[in-house]
C-alpha cells in the first residue's frame, strides 16, 4: 500500500519486521459483553481453521439471536442518557481511542501472528500493513472525537437555531474475513469517536483478532457495554443484527449479495441506517504514455495483494493497444516469480485462499475463463497437497462478455484486456453494476483529470493503486456500497 | 476550568481522592540560554538579564538577552527548517500530530517541575499552575495533535472547463510574542496550532517570565522536532520583540499582551512586509448579574472572575453590573468573599492569591485604586498593599462605581472589583458595549430569553452564561474591537496559521 517517507524523517513509521510468535496461545474464545466473557446461550461452539494447513486452531463460542439480544441490551444500557459513556467529555473518548492504539502497538506481534494463522495472510503484510493501518486509523479517529461540530443557523423569525451532531445509538457491525482486524477498527473507531455503542459480529472464518481486541478494549478503560463482540454465522447472528428492532444502524463489509439482504432486513425491521462496503470489479486503465514499469507493478500488486481477496482488486486491466503485448509479457514475468507456502514463514510471497468455498469458486471461474476462450498465460490451477492454495494466474485476450470479466473472482486471477480510444474505455470501465475503485496510468494531466471525473467509482487512483489512508473517505458508487468510511 | 485528575477505571471514575501534588523546593534552573536549532546559544552581545521571583523579590537567575542579531539567527534557522524538501516539510501530517502528543506526554511527565518554575517566575499559586495552567497546556496540545492530518482544502465547481481546488498550506515562519500572566499556557496556545499546521516558530517569551518557555525548548528537542522548527529568544519588547514584528523573513506574528503594544505590532507588521497578524489584547469585561440569577453562583463566579491570577487576566470581570434590586446583597456577599481570600506565599497549598508580577504593575494598580477613592467610588474593603515590602495587594472591592471613573474604563490588571448598578437590559447592553474593548462578557440569569438576547447583543468574542472563565481548547477565543484580531483555540486557530492557495487546472473539455 502506501510508501513511507525518506530516511531523514525523524518520526519514521515502518518498524523493523520481527519473527512471528511461536506457539501463540489463543486466550479469548468467548462472547464479549459488558467487558466480560460469556458462553453462548445455546452451549454451541464452532471451529476455527488455519487455511494454510486446514487444521483446527481452536473452538469459539457460537453466538446466535439470544446472544445478540444480550449484547444489544448491554449496548443500549451503556448508551442511556446519563450513562458514563454519554456523559464522558468528547476529548476523553479521544483519549480512550488513543490508549487503545497504544495497546494495539504494544501487542502488535501477537495480533499479527494471530491474523496470519487465522486469515492466511502473509505475516510481513499483517505486521507492517494491517497492524499499521489499525494503529493509524485509531489515532486518526481519536483526533476527531472533540471536533464534531454542529452549526448555528440564521433562521427566519424570532428564533435561535443550532444543530447538534449526536451519536446514532447502538450500531451493529458485521466484519469480513479478508482484513479482519483492519475492518474491525474501521467500524469501531468512527462509531466510538462519535459516541455510539456497538455490537460487532466478526466473520466466522476469522473471529480471533476481534476477540483479542475485546481484552484490549477492557484494558483501555472503555465502560462496560460500549463494545460487545458476538462471534457466529451470518444467517444466524448476522441476520439477528440486521433484523433487530433495537439496533439503530448496521454497517456491513462483505459481498454485494449479502449486502442486499442486510439493507432489505433493515427496511423490513425498523428502518435502521445502513452503511455497506461491498464488492468490486475495479478497472485499471493503462495508457501508452504511462510509466510502463510502474503500471505493471501497480497492476500486479493491485490484483494479487492478499491472494486477490480485496474488494478493490484491479480485476479488469484495460491496456491501450500499442503497449498491450509488452504489458502482458511483463505481467506474466512478474506473476511467475512467486513462492507459495505457509504465510508464517519468511520468503513466502503468497498464502492460501480463506476456505474451501472460496477455493472452489475461484477454480470454477478459472475454468470458465479457459472455456470461454481467454488465453491462459500462466497458473490456472491449485497448488500443493494441503491448504487452499491457487497458482497466480494471468489471462490475456479477455473480452467483456466473459464471466471472468464480469464476476468478482476474489482470487489470484488477473484479466488483461485491450482498448483503442478514451471514450470506448470509459464506457467499458463504467459498464458494470460495481463502482468501488478505479485507476488510470498516464502522464497527461488532461487525461488524468478527465478520468477522475468520468469514472463511476468511489476512489480513482492516478498513477498508483491501492493508495489508502485513514484521512481519505472510501466507499462505493452503485452496487459497491452505500456511504463512506474514513 | 476542568481539573479532573481522577483516573477512569473500567469506565468508572476513580473514587479515591487524588493526593495534592507538591512543588519542588530548591529547583535548579537548567535552561537559561537562547534556543535555536535545538541547541543552546549565548547572546550575540554577551548581555544577560535577570529574572525575579515576585514573592520574595529575589533574583532567580540570569538569562541570555536576545536582541536583533539573535532574532536574525533564529529566523534563518526557522526558514531553513521550512524549506521545501526539509524533514519538517516532508513529514506526514499524522507524524506531526504524534510529535505534539509526545510533547503533551512530556509536559505530563514534568508537570511538577513546570508548575514549580511557573510559580517561581510569576508568583501564581502552585496548585493553580499545576491544575489549571498545566492542564490547559496538555489538553491544548492533544487537541491540536488531532487536527494535524485533518486540515482539508476543498474542490470547487467553478465556471467553464476548469478543475479547481484549494490547499491550506502552512504560512511559514511564525513569530510569537507571549505575555507574563500565563507564560506557558499562552505559549502552547500559539505553538500547538502553528506546529499542527506545519509552520516553524521564533518565540519571544515575556522578559519577566522566560523560565517555563525555555524548559519547553528542552522538551521540544527530546520529543524529536527537527532542528529549527521551534526557536526561543528571550529578551525585551523594544529590542527582541520589535525585531520580530519588523522582520522581513517572518510571515506571521501572534501577540498576546496590552492593546497599546498590540497596536505597535500591527503597525510594524504593515510597515515591514505585511506579515499576517493575530492579536489577543486587553479587556474591561462586563459581568452582568440579573435579579433572577442564582445569587451564590453569580457572586462566586464574579469573584473568581476578577480575582483569579491576582487579577492579571485579559478576561478579568472588571466591570460588574448588578441589577438594582439585588445590588446591596450582591455587594455584601462579594465583600465577604474578598475578605476571606487568602493572600500569601504561592507555594503554600492554602494560598489563593500571590503577588503582582512586578513593581511597574504594582504601582499602576495602586494608582488606579487611589483614583477610585478620589473620584468618589465607595471603598468596601482592601484598597492598599499588604506589607511595606513586596508586591502583595489586598483584595479590593469598590461599590457605587459610575461609568466615567477611571476604574470603570481602564484595565487595572490587579485584585480590584468595581461593582455598578443597572436598571434595564437595554441600558446595560448599551453601557457594556460602550468601550473600545470587547474580549469577554458574562451573564447571570435563569431566564432563557434574556440569556440569548444578551448573548447576541454583547460585542464580545466570548459570552459566558451562568459561568466564568470556561475556556476549553475546542472553543474559539478572541476579541471584538480593540481586544484583538483573529481567534485562538478551536478550529478557528487553523485559519490563523494557514495560507489558502487556489489551484485551477484547465481541461480540454468540460467535465461534470
Amino acid at each position: 500500500m502506501k510508501k513511507q517517507g525518506p530516511d531523514g524523517n525523524p518520526a519514521p513509521v515502518m518498524p523493523a519486521l520481527p519473527e512471528p510468535l511461536k506457539d501463540l496461545k489463543i486466550k479469548y474464545t468467548k462472547i464479549f459483553i459488558n467487558n466480560e466473557w460469556h458462553d453462548s446461550v445455546s452451549g454451541k461452539k464452532f471451529a476455527v481453521f488455519n487455511p494454510a494447513t486446514e487444521e483446527k486452531i481452536c473452538e469459539v463460542e457460537e453466538g446466535d439471536k439470544a446472544d445478540v439480544d444480550k449484547a444489544v441490551k448491554a449496548a443500549r444500557k451503556a448508551f442511556e442518557l446519563g450513562s458514563v459513556w454519554r456523559t464522558m467529555d468528547a476529548s476523553e473518548r479521544g483519549r480512550l481511542l488513543n490508549k487503545l492504539a497504544d495497546l494495539v502497538e504494544r501487542d502488535r506481534l501477537i495480533l499479527a501472528t494471530m491474523e496470519t494463522i487465522d486469515g492466511g495472510k502473509l505475516f510481513s503484510t499483517a505486521y507492517l500493513m494491517d497492524l499499521g493501518a489499525c494503529i493509524k486509523t485509531l489515532r486518526y479517529c481519536a483526533g476527531w472525537a472533540d471536533k464534531i461540530h454542529g452549526r448555528t443557523v440564521p433562521m427566519d423569525g424570532n428564533f435561535f437555531t443550532f444543530t447538534r451532531h449526536e451519536p446514532i445509538g447502538v450500531c451493529g457491525q458485521i466484519i469480513p474475513w479478508n482484513f479482519p482486524l483492519v475492518m474491525f477498527i474501521w467500524k469501531i473507531a468512527p462509531a466510538l469517536c462519535c459516541g455510539n455503542t456497538v455490537v460487532v459480529k466478526p466473520a466466522e472464518q476469522t473471529p480471533l483478532s476481534a476477540l483479542y481486541m475485546g481484552s484490549l478494549i477492557k484494558e483501555a478503560g472503555f465502560p462496560p457495554g460500549v463494545v460487545n463482540i458476538v462471534p457466529g454465522f451470518g444467517p444466524t447472528a448476522g441476520a439477528a443484527i440486521s433484523h433487530h428492532m433495537d439496533i439503530d444502524k448496521v454497517a456491513f463489509t462483505g459481498s454485494t449479495e449479502v449486502g442486499k439482504l442486510i439493507k432489505e432486513a433493515a427496511g423490513k425491521s425498523n428502518l435502521k441506517r445502513v452503511t455497506l462496503e461491498l464488492g468490486g470489479k475495479s478497472p485499471n486503465i493503462i495508457f501508452a504514455d504511462a510509466d510502463l514499469d510502474a503500471a505493471v507493478e501497480f497492476a500486479h500488486i493491485g490484483l494479487f495483494y492478499h491472494q486477490g481477496q480485496c474488494c478493490i482488486a484491479g480485476s479488469r486491466i484495460f491496456v491501450e493497444e500499442p503497449i498491450y503485448d509488452e504489458f502482458v509479457r511483463r505481467s506474466i514475468e512478474r506473476a511467475k516469480k512467486y513462492t507459495l507456502g505457509d504465510p508464517l514463514k519468511p520468503g513466502v510471497q503468497q498464502g492460501p485462499q480463506i476456505d474451501k468455498e472460496q477455493f472452489k469458486k475461484i477454480l470454477d471461474l478459472i475454468e470458465s475463463g479457459k472455456k470461454e476462450g481467454a488465453k491462459l498465460e500462466c497458473g490456472g490451477g491449485p497448488w500443493g497437497d494441503k491448504g487452499y492454495f491457487i497458482q497466480p494466474t494471468v489471462f490475456s485476450n479477455v473480452t467483456d462478455d466473459m464471466r471472468i470479466a464480469k464476476e468478482e473472482i476474489f482470487g489470484p486471477v488477473q484479466q488483461i484486456m485491450k482498448f483503442k480510444t478514451i471514450d470506448e474505455v470509459i464506457k467499458r470501465a463504467n459498464n458494470t453494476t460495481y463502482g468501488l475503485a478505479a485507476a488510470v496510468f498516464t502522464k497527461d494531466i488532461d487525461k488524468a483529470l478527465t478520468f477522475a471525473a468520468a469514472l463511476q467509482a468511489g476512489t480513482v487512483w492516478v498513477n498508483c493503486y491501492s493508495a489508502m489512508s485513514a484521512q481519505c473517505p472510501f466507499g462505493g458508487f452503485k452496487m459497491s456500497g452505500n456511504g463512506r468510511e474514513m | 476550568m476542568a481539573a479532573l485528575n481522577g483516573a477512569v477505571e473500567n469506565g468508572q471514575p476513580d473514587k479515591k481522592v487524588p493526593q495534592l501534588p507538591r512543588p519542588l523546593r530548591s529547583l535548579e534552573v537548567k535552561y537559561t540560554k537562547i534556543f535555536i536549532n535545538n541547541e543552546w546559544h549565548e547572546s550575540t552581545s554577551g548581555k544577560k538579564f535577570p529574572t525575579y521571583n515576585p514573592s520574595t523579590l529575589e533574583k532567580i537567575c540570569d538569562i541570555e538577552e536576545g536582541d536583533k542579531p539573535d532574532v536574525d539567527i533564529a529566523v534563518e534557522a526557522a526558514k531553513a527548517a521550512f524549506q521545501r524538501g526539509s524533514p519538517w516539510r516532508q513529514m506526514d501530517a499524522p507524524s506531526r500530530g504524534r510529535l505534539l502528543h509526545k510533547l503533551a506526554d512530556l509536559l505530563e511527565r514534568d508537570r511538577v517541575i513546570l508548575a514549580t518554575l511557573e510559580t517561581m517566575d510569576t508568583g501564581k499559586p502552585f496548585l493553580q499552575a499545576y491544575f489549571i495552567d498545566l492542564e490547559g497546556c496538555i489538553k491544548t496540545l492533544r487537541y491540536y495533535a488531532g487536527w494535524a492530518d485533518k486540515i482539508q482544502g476543498r474542490t470547487i465547481p467553478v465556471d467553464e472547463n476548469f478543475v479547481c481546488f484549494t490547499r491550506h498550506e502552512p504560512m511559514g515562519v511564525c513569530g510569537a510574542i507571549t505575555p507574563w500572566n500565563f507564560p506557558l499556557l499562552m505559549l502552547v496556545w500559539k505553538m500547538a496550532p502553528a506546529l499542527c499546521c506545519g509552520n516553524t516558530l521564533v518565540i519571544k517569551p515575556a522578559e519577566q517570565t522566560p523560565l517555563t518557555s525555555l524548559y519547553v525548548g528542552s522538551l521540544i528537542k527530546e520529543v524529536g522536532f527537527p532542528p529549527g522548527v521551534v526557536n526561543i529568544v528571550p529578551g525585551y519588547g523594544p529590542t527582541a520583540g520589535a525585531a520580530i514584528s519588523t522582520h522581513d523573513g517572518i510571515d506571521k506574528i501572534a501577540f498576546t499582551g496590552s492593546t497599546k503594544v498590540g497596536k505597535l505590532i500591527k503597525e510594524a507588521a504593515s510597515k515591514s512586509n505585511l506579515k499576517r497578524v493575530t492579536l489577543e489584547l486587553g479587556g474591561k469585561n462586563p459581568c452582568i448579574v440579573c435579579a433572577d440569577a442564582d445569587l451564590d453562583l453569580a457572586v462566586e463566579c464574579a469573584h473568581q472572575g476578577v480575582f483569579f491570577n491576582q487579577g492579571q487576566c485579559c478576561t478579568a470581570a472588571s466591570r460588574v453590573f448588578v441589577e438594582e434590586q439585588i445590588y446591596p446583597e450582591f455587594v455584601r456577599r462579594s465583600v465577604e468573599f474578598a475578605k476571606k481570600r487568602l493572600v500569601g506565599d504561592p507555594f503554600d497549598a492554602r494560598t489563593e492569591q500571590g503577588p503582582q508580577i512586578d513593581q511597574k504593575q504594582f504601582d499602576k494598580i495602586l494608582e488606579l485604586i487611589e483614583s477610585g477613592k478620589k473620584e468618589g467610588a465607595k471603598l468596601e474593603c482592601g484598597g492598599l498593599a499588604i506589607e511595606d515590602r513586596g508586591l502583595f495587594i489586598k483584595p479590593t472591592v469598590f461599590s457605587e462605581v459610575t461609568d466615567n471613573m477611571r476604574i470603570a474604563k481602564e484595565e487595572i490588571f490587579g485584585p480590584v472589583q468595581p461593582i455598578m448598578k443597572f436598571k434595564s437590559i437595554e441600558e446595560v447592553i448599551r453601557r457594556a458595549n460602550s468601550i473600545e474593548y470587547g474580549l469577554t462578557a458574562a451573564v447571570f440569569t435563569k431566564n432563557l430569553d434574556r440569556a440569548l438576547t444578551l448573548a447576541s447583543a454583547l460585542q464580545s468574542g466570548t459570552v459566558w452564561i451562568n459561568c466564568y472563565n470556561a475556556l476549553y481548547a475546542q472553543a474559539p477565543f478572541g476579541g471584538f474591537k480593540m481586544s484583538g484580531n483573529g481567534r485562538e483555540l478551536g478550529d478557528h486557530a487553523l485559519a490563523e496559521y494557514t495560507e489558502v492557495k487556489t489551484v485551477t487546472i484547465k481541461l480540454s473539455q468540460k467535465s461534470p
